[in-house]
């Protein structure tokens, strides 16, 4: 290998994807004057067509002028990229409630306008963290007798398996996840279909009642309906 | 996000030791099409499709460009519960695409999405209930009439049962391949059954119906019974419907609701009936599709013959059953001429474009028609404008003809295939001499 490619791969596997809109130039400053090399990405498709070999080094994505599109591409890449990828959000002050509930999208994030010192810090402490990685582990998600393997997307009940569709299998892995919690239909539709669904919020119910069919009637007690709100996995928290 | 789908299908295959996925797709006229390939070939399908030759499905392509491409839609990807113990099966629904990958024109399937679609971008969702209702009859013999189960007097207890048992394992099996049942009960012919699904949105629906078709066939095959959809199967008696209870949504609110209403209906759900009322008869053809459907649409056995609605009148076309106050999400009407023998795909497109048409051109929601319409002469009919439905195949395919709606709904590949399939199919009825004729004019003639 010559010095030269061996500088260019050092550089590329050091590349930050920016998605912004624009990118600002407050923050191609202080991204260039830390010494990151980063590339502005518009969609998730240019994200994955302009990927270095060795992948994306982290993600930075603004959320100040487009959250929709923002959060839409923070899903996107977490689903193609996993974990693996290393996400930093920018937000504005009147956006921190949007981080609710959103815990899986990012892994750090920075209120915007950003003093330069503290984006750098946080970006370079998140990123230190990324060759830390102890390998993969088996992901399960337990709830009595319900087992979701998140890596091999298998799900067993009281040890029989459950076959579901992709759509099930996600909504039931969001409720498994957040135990306890009552979710609207609007929030489960943005947080497991995403904003590329358009099927309305009934589809919610659909599934709802086919994960219960699903799971048995003596287990289709797991997911309870909170009238007129929405839907419960487990135990609420504050039932005695 | 495809690919977590595409990696979803792929591990479950993987980890459930599937044998063998079956592609499924639908020709013109609603009959289920499948081909299967090995789970080796499974990732490249996904990827790219799988070619196969069209030019041996009813409809699809035109000799010189006769293949396409089969593109699994992941979304639908479920196992079979009916294979065998040790080989799993599983299924995928596909979208037909030409080798250069533009949706096909011949896919019933592509024209219920660019229908939906169409609806989406004015921010409605369709969503669709069916009652589906069918026979299960001993095993056909040519020449002899249908034998129902429950006609066997001697052992009629228990060929009742066994129905009941097949009806029962027959819901299992939908539930199992995610068509939550809402109702079943015997209906009232002779071995008449009637399952009734929850709502979902148009295109799962759709599937669902093509699924539920074969769970019916298969199961009552594994005891050695006959299941038919055939829309009159017996004289005399009621035949079968596919009442369809259909409401639009906007996001989390019904769109056919309005509580200032004295009927709790909004000016959309009237626009919309006033849709499927101005194009019923030209629909009919479509949501009707053989010559034994119309022996279904006639006086006297629950079935509609008049283009008409009302609230609780169950001889008109459209029945907007009363909601509870407290519920606006029930909010639906009823549109009863369809048929289960129909294509759904095409059948669903068709609706929704009717109805879609009455809200963007303001249709005037005609009278409610509360009498009971087959008491009434036709001067009496004709005085409160109400029409009939086509009164045979014939007849409907002549007023589809002329309709701008369904030419424009089905594109000119399905419109023109069908409408020259189903003469040929009229014609082939015309010409037979029946035992009615042979009883009647034989001997006095």
């Amino acid at each position: 290998m010559t010095i030269a490619s061996e500088a260019r791969e050092a550089r590329e596997a050091s590349m930050l994807a920016v998605f912004a809109d624009p990118v600002t130039p407050d923050l191609a400053r202080s991204l260039d004057l830390a010494g990151f090399s980063w590339k502005g990405v518009a969609s998730a498709d240019e994200a994955a067509d302009s990927e270095p070999a060795a992948g994306w080094q982290g993600v930075i994505i603004d959320c100040t002028t487009d959250p929709e599109s923002a959060w839409a591409f923070a899903r996107t890449i977490r689903k193609s990229g996993g974990s693996q990828i290393k996400v930093l959000i920018l937000v504005g002050g009147a956006q921190l409630g949007d981080l609710q509930l959103r815990d899986d999208l990012f892994d750090d994030f920075c209120l915007s306008p950003f003093h330069p010192t503290e984006f750098e810090a946080r970006l370079r402490h998140l990123l230190w963290s990324v060759g830390d990685a102890t390998g993969p582990r088996a992901d399960l998600v337990e709830y009595g007798q319900l087992i979701l393997n998140l890596e091999t997307y298998q799900a067993t009940i009281a040890g029989r398996p459950l076959d579901m569709t992709y759509m099930e299998y996600e909504l039931l892995k969001f409720l498994a996840q957040n135990p306890g919690k009552v979710f609207t239909r609007e929030i489960l539709l943005s947080r497991v279909w995403g904003y590329e669904y358009y099927g309305g919020a009934r589809t919610v119910d659909v599934h709802i009642r086919r994960l219960r069919a699903k799971l048995g009637e003596e287990h289709a007690g797991l997911i309870a309906t909170v009238r007129s709100v929405g839907y419960r996995f487990g135990q609420s928290r504050w039932a005695s | 996000m495809l690919d977590q789908h595409r990696d979803y299908v792929l591990r479950t295959v993987e980890e459930r030791g599937v044998r063998l996925v079956r592609l499924w797709f639908t020709d013109v006229l609603g009959n289920l099409k499948s081909f299967a390939i090995s789970p080796a070939e499974l990732e490249n399908a996904l990827e790219d499709g799988m070619t196969f030759d069209g030019s041996s499905i009813d409809g699809f392509s035109r000799i010189q460009e006769s293949d396409v491409l089969a593109v699994p839609d992941p979304d639908t990807f479920e196992l079979i519960p009916w294979s065998e113990p040790g080989a799993a099966e599983a299924r995928v629904f596909c979208d037909i695409r030409s080798l250069d990958g533009a949706p096909f024109e011949g896919d019933p399937r592509q024209v219920l999405r660019r229908t939906v679609r169409a609806a989406r971008d004015q921010g409605f969702t369709f969503y669709i209930a069916p009652d589906l209702e069918f026979f299960y009859f001993e095993q056909p013999t040519d020449g002899k009439k249908p034998q129902p189960l429950d006609h066997g007097g001697y052992f009629d207890l228990t060929t009742r049962d066994a129905a009941g048992d097949l009806r029962k394992e027959t819901i299992r099996k939908l539930e199992q391949m995610s068509i939550p049942v809402e109702y079943s009960f015997h209906e009232d012919s002779p071995s008449q059954q009637e399952i009734d699904l929850r709502h979902t949105d148009a295109l799962t629906m759709a599937d669902s119906v093509m699924t539920f078709r074969l769970v019916v066939k298969e199961v009552a095959a594994s005891q050695g019974v006959h299941a038919t959809f055939m829309p009159k199967p017996l004289e005399g008696v009621q035949g079968s419907g596919m009442h369809l209870h259909m409401s639009l949504f906007r996001g989390d609110e019904n769109a056919f609701y309005d509580g200032d209403d004295p009927h709790a209906l909004s000016a959309v759900a009237k626009s919309f009936m006033a849709g499927l009322l101005a194009h019923a008869a030209e629909i009919t053809a479509i949501t009707n599709q053989t010559v034994n459907s119309y022996k279904r649409l006639v006086p006297g056995f629950e079935a509609p013959v008049h283009i008409s609605w009302a609230r609780n009148n169950r001889s008109g076309l459209i029945r907007v059953p009363i909601a509870k106050k407290g519920n606006p999400l029930a909010t639906r009407i009823e549109y009863r001429s369809p048929d289960p023998a129909c294509n759904p795909y095409l059948a669903f497109s068709l609706l929704l474009a009717a109805g879609m048409r009455g809200i963007e051109q303001g249709y005037e929601l005609p009278e409610e028609a509360d009498a009971n319409l087959f008491e009434m002469d036709d001067a009496a009919l004709a005085k409160l404008g109400i029409t009939q439905l086509p009164q045979s195949l014939s007849d409907a395919l002549r007023t589809m003809e002329q309709s701008e709606l369904v030419h424009d709904v089905l594109g000119e590949h399905i419109f023109e295939w069908f409408l020259r399939n189903k003469r040929r199919e009229w014609r082939d009825y015309k010409t037979h001499v029946s035992q009615f004729e042979l009883d009647r004019y034989l001997r006095s003639v």
